[in-house]
């Protein structure tokens, strides 16, 4: 597994277990109203998981197993991927952040996009037949 | 394919049909009047994201991942099999106990959801701790 998919694995993984235990924490206060602000999470808990866990874990998985170029650089630009690596999790944390800054969602959304866009780009070509 | 595998990834299709059978229930719920539908949404998104994306994923990944040392390729079977039980009681557990507790609110399905929140919790750290050591550069 080349490096940059072990970042985004173990992000997701780490994304996974905040957004899980966030989860755990409101669903429990279904059940007994220990403490109703809880649901204030429910955003984080939607993102981490949506995002942080699932789109990432697909994102890091497909950076190692598509195919790879048989010449030059066997994955391609890997600096668009590293790229698109750090504008998704800004993205991420700072749409986390809606609830103190009124324009946290939309910035965090735009550094999303870019991101997945970079990524896009990035990996567009390896979509292709073995050997080609 | 390793046994766990087949379990986790089984059990996942077995929760999709459940899902979007449940989709279709609650799509009709208007026309046949099927008012104790009314708490399962939540239900029905988690049965999707959690009980078949989710549970696929682990599987997969069981299977999948880089080995983690010659003698134990899947570090610990034990864990992963504690995983396939925490996830699948604790959300079994939700399933019954949330749409009790959103119309006829008591003290037992209050708890069941409490303990299903943490068995799925327990899931996901088990999840993570088992595979974390396997997410390695060759």
């Amino acid at each position: 597994m080349p490096r940059l998919s072990v970042w985004f694995v173990r992000t997701s993984l780490i994304y996974l277990l905040v957004g899980i235990t966030f989860g755990a924490l409101i669903l429990a206060e279904k059940g007994t109203s220990y403490y109703p602000p809880i649901w204030n999470l429910f955003p984080i808990h939607i993102e981490f998981l949506l995002i942080g866990w699932l789109v990432q874990l697909a994102m890091g998985v497909a950076f190692w197993i598509l195919p790879r170029f048989s010449t030059g650089r066997p994955r391609g630009n890997e600096k668009l991927i590293w790229s698109a690596f750090l504008f998704l999790n800004f993205g991420i944390l700072l749409t986390i952040m809606q609830a103190w800054l009124s324009i946290a969602v939309m910035a965090g959304r735009l550094l999303q996009v870019v991101g997945i866009l970079l990524y896009i780009t990035g990996t567009w070509r390896r979509v292709k037949p073995h050997g080609a | 394919m390793p046994s766990l595998t087949r379990w986790f990834v089984k059990t996942s299709l077995l929760y999709l049909a459940s899902a979007l059978t449940l989709s279709l229930l609650l799509a009709f719920q208007p026309i046949l009047n099927l008012s104790p539908l009314s708490g399962f949404f939540p239900i029905y998104i988690h049965l999707l994201v959690f009980g078949w994306v989710t549970q696929l994923i682990f599987g997969v990944v069981f299977w999948m991942f880089p080995v983690f040392s010659k003698e134990k390729p899947r570090r610990s079977e034990s864990l992963g099999w504690w995983t396939y039980a925490l996830l699948n009681l604790g959300l079994l557990l939700r399933a019954i106990a949330e749409p009790i507790q959103s119309t006829q609110s008591n003290p037992f399905s209050g708890w069941t959801l409490v303990l299903s929140a943490l068995l799925q919790f327990l899931a996901g750290l088990a999840f993570v701790v088992n595979t974390w050591g396997r997410v390695k550069e060759r």
